[in-house]
């Protein structure tokens, strides 16, 4: 019954991190799929936004969850400025490396997370926000519930608010006359141009999107994280390892992508040890190079 | 007329292999710490050739070079450790783990193109970094290898062990990019499917360009091992310290250019140390490479080699106003 009860807390804990990470991964699969450039900033933008939420905290007592309206503004200004001066000039650059602006990115992140430490130092800061250690048990409502599980409020309130920002990017990109365009030019650019979208517009706005999307993770992350500046190398490469799992430029694909890592990574650290999830998730990451190299995208068009 | 040619094209390289081989003697630069800066200089260039052969001629944009690099430096400190046997057993030795090593990355990765084989390799390194410190009987985890005693006090033996290395690599990277496998590589670099088109069998030569890569770069860790005395895997799996700074040797120097991971290498250190010395910038190195490193791909996406006479032309130009686009 022991052996249950972890097993089930352990996927529960997993869902709710995999629900949070899928955000993270949204962001990241949207650019890549319009832009066609992988965004390795994309962790350290995500640090911009917990910094601005914990700043939020500290100075002026803001929820974390009520500074989601600044950092998700904040982050999509953030992004559009960064493309429009730094990534579309080096698109028109011609070299000998396409990848030219992958390194880009690089140089972006290396100088947001130094640019952190020097202002706000290395120290490790949190939120501690009163509900932090709450949590709902299984047993206050079924008296006589074989098992007890426990659901953390942070870590389901994240989820909840996960759930509700893919849904409203779910419509957005559905019934929307921009997200129509920002679907078409994924599809294919010069056809999008063809048709009189304005690409070079649609791509700013992605990449202001991708930002939003990482900067609302960030607010939905900080109750439960702890912040330091070099925190972004972790979650650009989490966003990527969903992103490759599931399936590049797919948004179904990194919702699930999302939660199978999550779930993977809770259960590495339970079975296995805490310092191992960091190799479960590359386990995870290899294994879907090798076996399944379109991710669960190319499986569910397969099927 | 062979004997001539020869001549001409490596008149250059023979002055900077007599000048660098005569460095030590220079009274100037045979301080303990010049010869730091120089040793350092000359590491890197051996990782930017053999970045340079992967990436710049086959076109396969490695970001974990640190991969490499920490097999090797692991590879001689773990024969130290628990081998009971010299560390620099650790450089033949390493040629066989990493080269093995860079056979299964290479497996995993080459399947991948352009920017995702550049995160596949990029995850490589941290999976080896998080392995690295996990596995504590075998590496001692965070703690690290310490080699006890060093095999030399002075600098002068690693000087030109490491100066070995380099021309060794120059040598290779000349053979190489000049015979019918370094046209195979330029060939996968400008397009991958032309090149199988032709008949280019393109997984088997990107895999042989990836593991001589690596086992270059892996020769460079097992002698950083080594040199310093001391690994731990935040050192030398790091990806900003070894893998961002790998690209940024070649870009700044010049992709697929002879000269490049020299010039890059050069500029690099110089700059850091330069950094490292002003008291309140120092912590901003990371902020200034990375400035730099934007600068680079936005204006001289070249380098300074490739790109050389731009420069060129900016320096001669001087205080006579620069026109946008000037070309």
């Amino acid at each position: 019954m022991v052996q249950l009860e972890v097993f089930l807390q352990t996927l529960i804990s997993g869902i709710l991190l995999g629900g949070l990470y899928a955000v993270i991964g949204l962001g990241m699969t949207l650019i890549m799929g319009v832009m066609k450039i992988i965004n390795l900033a994309h962790g350290e933008l995500m640090m911009v936004a917990m910094y601005i939420a914990f700043w939020l905290f500290s100075l002026l007592g803001v929820d974390p969850y009520v500074s989601l309206l600044v950092t998700i503004p904040a982050l999509f200004v953030l992004g559009v400025v960064i493309q429009r001066t730094l990534i579309s000039p080096v698109l028109k650059v011609d070299s000998i490396l396409p990848e030219n602006q992958v390194i880009l990115t690089v140089g972006i992140g290396m100088i947001l997370a130094n640019l952190a430490t020097m202002f706000f130092s290395s120290d490790y800061r949190s939120t501690p926000v009163s509900y932090a250690a709450d949590a709902w048990y299984l047993s206050d409502y079924w008296r006589s519930s074989p098992i007890e599980l426990s659901l953390s409020v942070p870590w389901t309130v994240s989820f909840g608010f996960a759930l509700a920002i893919t849904a409203a990017l779910w419509g957005f990109l559905q019934h929307t006359d921009t997200g129509k365009a920002i679907r078409a030019t994924a599809q294919d650019k010069d056809a999008a141009l063809m048709m009189g979208i304005n690409v070079e517009r649609m791509t700013m706005v992605t990449f202001g999107l991708g930002a939003a999307l990482v900067g609302a993770a960030g607010s939905l992350f900080i109750p439960m994280y702890y912040l330091y500046p070099a925190l972004g190398g972790k979650f650009t490469l989490i966003a990527f390892v969903i992103t490759i799992l599931g399936g590049l430029g797919s948004t179904q694909g990194a919702i699930i992508g999302g939660i199978i890592l999550g779930i993977f990574e809770s259960m590495t650290a339970t079975y296995i040890g805490m310092g191992w999830a960091p190799v479960g998730r590359f386990v995870i990451f290899v294994a879907c190079l090798v076996f399944l190299p379109r991710g669960v995208a190319g499986l569910m068009k397969r099927s | 007329m062979a004997q001539s040619s020869w001549f001409r094209n490596y008149k250059v390289a023979a002055c900077v292999l007599v000048a660098l081989a005569a460095a030590p003697l220079v009274p100037v630069l045979n301080s303990s710490y010049m010869l730091h800066v120089l040793i350092l200089m000359l590491m890197w260039s051996v990782i930017g050739m053999s970045w340079n052969l992967l990436s710049g001629y086959c076109g396969q944009v490695s970001f974990g070079h640190a991969a490499f690099f920490g097999l090797g430096a692991y590879t001689a400190g773990i024969l130290y450790l628990h081998g009971g046997v010299s560390g620099w057993w650790g450089l033949p030795a390493s040629v066989i783990v990493v080269g093995l090593g860079s056979l299964v990355i290479g497996y995993i990765c080459l399947r991948l193109r352009g920017p995702y084989f550049a995160l596949g390799t990029l995850a490589m390194g941290e999976v080896l970094r998080v392995t690295a410190e996990n596995m504590e009987w075998l590496t001692e985890g965070t703690m690290g290898i310490m080699i006890e005693k060093r095999t030399w006090v002075a600098k002068e033996p690693f000087y030109y062990i490491v100066l070995a290395l380099a021309v060794g690599t120059f040598v290779i990277m000349e053979l190489l990019v000049r015979s019918k496998w370094g046209y195979y590589f330029v060939a996968i670099r400008e397009d991958q499917d032309a090149a199988e088109s032709l008949g280019i069998d393109t997984t088997r030569y990107k895999t042989i360009a990836l593991v001589i890569s690596g086992v270059l770069t892996g020769l460079v860790g097992a002698f950083y091992t080594n040199y310093m005395g001391f690994i731990d895997p935040e050192v030398v799996f790091a990806l900003h310290d070894i893998s961002i700074i790998t690209i940024m040797v070649v870009m700044v120097g010049g992709v697929a250019t002879r000269w490049g991971p020299f010039a890059g290498a050069l500029i690099m250190i110089v700059l850091s140390e330069l950094i490292r010395a002003m008291p309140k910038i120092g912590t901003a190195h990371q902020t200034l490479f990375g400035v730099l490193l934007i600068v680079i791909i936005i204006y001289l996406p070249n380098g300074v080699m490739g790109d050389f006479r731009k420069v060129f032309r900016l320096v001669r130009r001087g205080a006579a106003p620069a026109r946008a686009g000037g070309e």
